[in-house]
């Protein structure tokens, strides 16, 4: 076992891309569920957004032009749920699960013809970092800033709290959670995108492999707060790159153990998280994953 | 003060079965109370989601001030100087309340300058209020201050309140009288929805009367009695409940020194409640909504688990058994939430008549279900409690709220109970259902059961009780006999005013 193989500074910078995925699926998901919309589907927004984006930037030759087709494919996925979901008023879990599975058949079906193909290198700023890395941060700090400060923050979060109360002030529930849902749909694509084309990059089927679940435990993990998503998405990816580097380095634990450490860390985090039930109840928008239909 | 303000022509609104409103007309001069009586399903409601533009009506016209007025949306009638304070209140519990006010108002100043415009506003109305306290932290007073002053923000010219005391202690809706004066004098009209006939007759100048949707007369309330307005209300005479002589027996329940946590984060723990209850007695409960009512209940039907010995029945420890296994012993409950706590919404009647009584109405054996004998117990509670509905096959959520409260009052007290527990018996159910209610709870403590009541209704408690304790903040007083009580006495008990004395001597008259 070498451990002064792991640079310190390496290790921030490749933390930083691993966690940039899950921070930009997690952050959309936040807005979506401070709506009070409980959205499932975000693994499948994202593999979309990674065939979207990969396809548009192979095409184009862009990546910039990829990402923005990756969140406009990841949006476009997501206005399907909040048509069946806020007009028809289907169950958001079944239709976020039903979304999650048809993004992944979708987005194989759109890859056919990308399976091996090489995409456009990105540039990088500093530290071998990308601007993408620092956009996700961005849209971090702008989210806190409208939510905390912004009338539309505060009626998005009105919207999650009481939808009654909100239609009866005479706010539109359903456009303002329609809205959201796009907004995270957007964000998972860039997220997606983020994998297929700058941490992999190349395409494969499946190549999200749980990130979007990973995303949606972030939430929660984070009790819906902003700069709490940045932690609980840095812990996780410094994690996943930490285990990298011990298996580089040779430590003597099974593959196995170290491979599923990053899940079994969330999920010991949800567990203290939510072991004091009221403090938990208190943070989270009380009309999470419940329909509205105005009765009148 | 004169003038017309609003005049509203023929408005008629219909749902699918049945018409809301059918031709109602009436007229809102400048600067009067007016009041809109009716019972429960009248149509007040829909009538004041007319002019506050969250409903469309089918026909008729409004005016305000001389000009045609047809909001399409809450935002339209505010802009018009129309406010609302609802029944239910619009508010956000984990927001704010200058963020609630802000959410109100069509353009609100920036947040800083929004506290302090709060707090002058509530110190001029008397009506003190800290901008920046969560309001799922404030009583049920405190709250609707909160709406009043959104209201008042908007310099509103007609402000409609919708059963504005239901929630309030004794003393808070003396407060809240010399406010809507106040704004009287200023010029301001108010709308006032309320079925209590007293208070209409202290504070408003005209009342309209509806009734199955329809304007069936006007009157001054002053000069006009209060029986004279319930049978303009209900179209017939109302026979008040008999209360029976009886004698009390032995003690059957008993709470000793009660603690409990609550469940949700702004729910009421219960403090060292002890109090006991003999057969052939009905004990009140008042207090003020979340003042731990709900906790109460869940503790007593076995919701929420508590020491063995804090709660006995016949001497028999029970704060750690399951609801069934206290139904089993005879302690059965009926909680405040009809629909979804007391009976599963799109269950049919049969199959909720399961739900509490397959214990004591043997209607199982051996895990195995016997839906013929619970269609039959459900068939005696309709047929008993004159539940008006096509038959027990049909859902709870399709009965009318009294109906299906009969059905779930019912449904417990013919399982012959030893201990009878309800929480806000007659909420929002006209008056002929809430008096056979009341009736079948004198009847029950007559034929030997105990009973508790916990409401809100001080005069629905006053009427039925042999003794009365009131709720506060969690902790419960000693019960006193309702014989011995006045009002205002029970105002004091609930804890007095919520700390609103000291601004009641602070009303500016300008």
């Amino acid at each position: 076992m070498d451990l002064s193989a792991i640079n310190p500074i390496v290790l921030i910078a490749s933390l930083m891309v691993a966690s940039t995925p899950i921070l930009l699926a997690a952050i959309g998901e936040l807005v979506v569920e401070k709506s009070g919309v409980l959205n499932l589907g975000v693994e499948g927004m994202m593999i979309t957004g990674a065939i979207c984006g990969f396809a548009m930037a192979v095409e184009t030759g862009s990546p910039a032009l990829g990402f923005i087709g990756a969140a406009l494919g990841g949006a476009a996925l997501s206005l399907i749920f909040a048509f069946l979901t806020q007009v028809l008023l289907s169950n958001q879990v079944a239709t976020g699960l039903a979304l999650t599975l048809f993004g992944l058949g979708f987005s194989a079906l759109i890859g056919q013809s990308y399976i091996g193909v090489k995409p456009p290198t990105s540039a990088t700023l500093i530290l071998g970092l990308d601007a993408m890395v620092f956009v996700g941060i961005g849209i971090i700090a702008v989210t806190w800033w409208v939510l905390k400060y912004t009338r539309v923050g505060l009626i998005l979060r009105a919207v999650g709290e009481n939808h009654d109360a909100a239609h009866a002030l005479g706010y539109k529930v359903v456009l303002i959670r329609t809205a959201a849902i796009a907004f995270g749909g957007a964000c998972a694509g860039l997220g997606g995108a983020y994998l297929s084309l700058i941490r992999v990059p190349q395409w494969t089927e499946g190549m999200t492999s749980g990130a979007g679940w990973i995303a949606l435990a972030i939430v929660v993990f984070a009790s819906w707060k902003p700069w709490r998503v940045l932690l609980g998405a840095y812990l996780f990816g410094g994690i996943t790159v930490l285990q990298l580097n011990l298996q580089a380095a040779g430590v003597k634990i099974p593959v196995e153990y170290l491979s599923m450490s990053p899940y079994l860390i969330t999920i010991i985090v949800l567990v203290i998280m939510s072991a004091d039930r009221t403090r938990t109840a208190l943070n989270a928008p009380a009309m999470l994953g419940r329909s509205f239909h105005a009765s009148n | 003060m004169t003038g017309k303000l609003l005049t509203i022509n023929g408005l008629t609104k219909a749902y699918p079965g049945v018409i809301a409103n059918d031709d109602v007309s009436f007229q809102i001069t400048n600067g009067e109370v007016h009041a809109l009586l009716g019972e429960n399903g009248a149509g007040k409601s829909t009538l004041v989601k007319m002019i506050y533009g969250l409903v469309k009506p089918d026909a008729g016209s409004m005016t305000l001030n001389d000009a045609a007025y047809a909001p399409n949306e809450p935002r339209a009638a505010r802009s018009a100087g129309v406010a609302m304070v609802f029944q239910h209140f619009s508010l956000f519990e984990a927001l704010n309340v200058a963020e609630n006010i802000a959410l109100g108002m069509e353009n609100p100043p920036a947040m800083g300058q929004l506290s302090a415009k709060i707090s002058q506003v509530s110190g001029d109305y008397g009506l003190p209020l800290d901008p920046h306290r969560l309001v799922g932290d404030l009583s049920a007073g405190e709250r609707q201050r909160v709406e009043i002053i959104r209201c008042l923000l908007q310099d509103p010219k007609l402000l409609i309140m919708d059963e504005p005391t239901s929630v309030l202690t004794p003393q808070e809706v003396d407060i809240l009288f010399a406010t809507l004066k106040l704004l009287r004098e200023q010029g301001t009209s108010i709308l006032y929805i309320s079925h209590k006939l007293e208070e209409i007759r202290t504070l408003c100048d005209e009342a309209t009367v509806l009734r199955g949707g329809k304007n069936v007369g006007t009157c001054i309330p002053r000069e006009t009695s209060a029986s004279a307005m319930a049978e303009m209300m209900v179209g017939t005479r109302l026979s008040p409940p008999q209360k029976a002589y009886k004698k009390l027996e032995k003690t059957v329940l008993q709470l000793n020194g009660l603690n409990l946590s609550p469940a949700s984060p702004f729910g009421t723990s219960l403090k060292d409640i002890t109090l006991e209850i003999r057969a052939g007695e009905i004990l009140g409960i008042g207090g003020v909504a979340g003042n731990g009512q709900d906790e109460l209940l869940g503790a007593l039907s076995g919701e929420a688990k508590s020491a063995p010995q804090s709660v006995q029945m016949d001497g028999q420890n029970l704060g750690h058994l399951s609801p069934n296994a206290r139904r089993k012993l005879g302690l059965l409950a009926a909680p405040e939430e009809r629909l979804g706590h007391a009976a599963a919404p799109d269950m049919t009647l049969t199959e909720n008549a399961m739900l509490t009584a397959a214990e004591r109405e043997n209607l199982q054996s051996n895990g195995f279900l016997n839906w013929t004998r619970s269609r039959s117990f459900a068939e005696k509670v309709i047929a008993r409690f004159d539940v008006r509905t096509p038959g027990p096959e049909n859902a709870a959520r399709s009965l009318s709220g009294g109906n299906l409260q009969k059905f779930v009052i019912g449904r417990e007290i013919l399982q012959n109970p030893r201990v009878l527990v309800v929480n806000q018996p007659t909420w929002g159910v006209d008056a002929s259902a809430a008096a056979a209610i009341r009736q079948a709870l004198l009847d029950l403590a007559a034929d030997g059961a105990a009973v508790l009541v916990i409401s809100q209704d001080l005069d629905e408690l006053m009427e039925i009780t042999d003794r009365f304790a009131a709720l506060n903040e969690g902790r419960l007083s000693a019960p006193v006999a309702t014989s011995d009580l006045t009002v205002e006495k029970i105002g004091l008990m609930l804890g007095g005013a919520h700390g609103m004395e000291v601004a009641h001597d602070t009303v500016v008259h300008p």
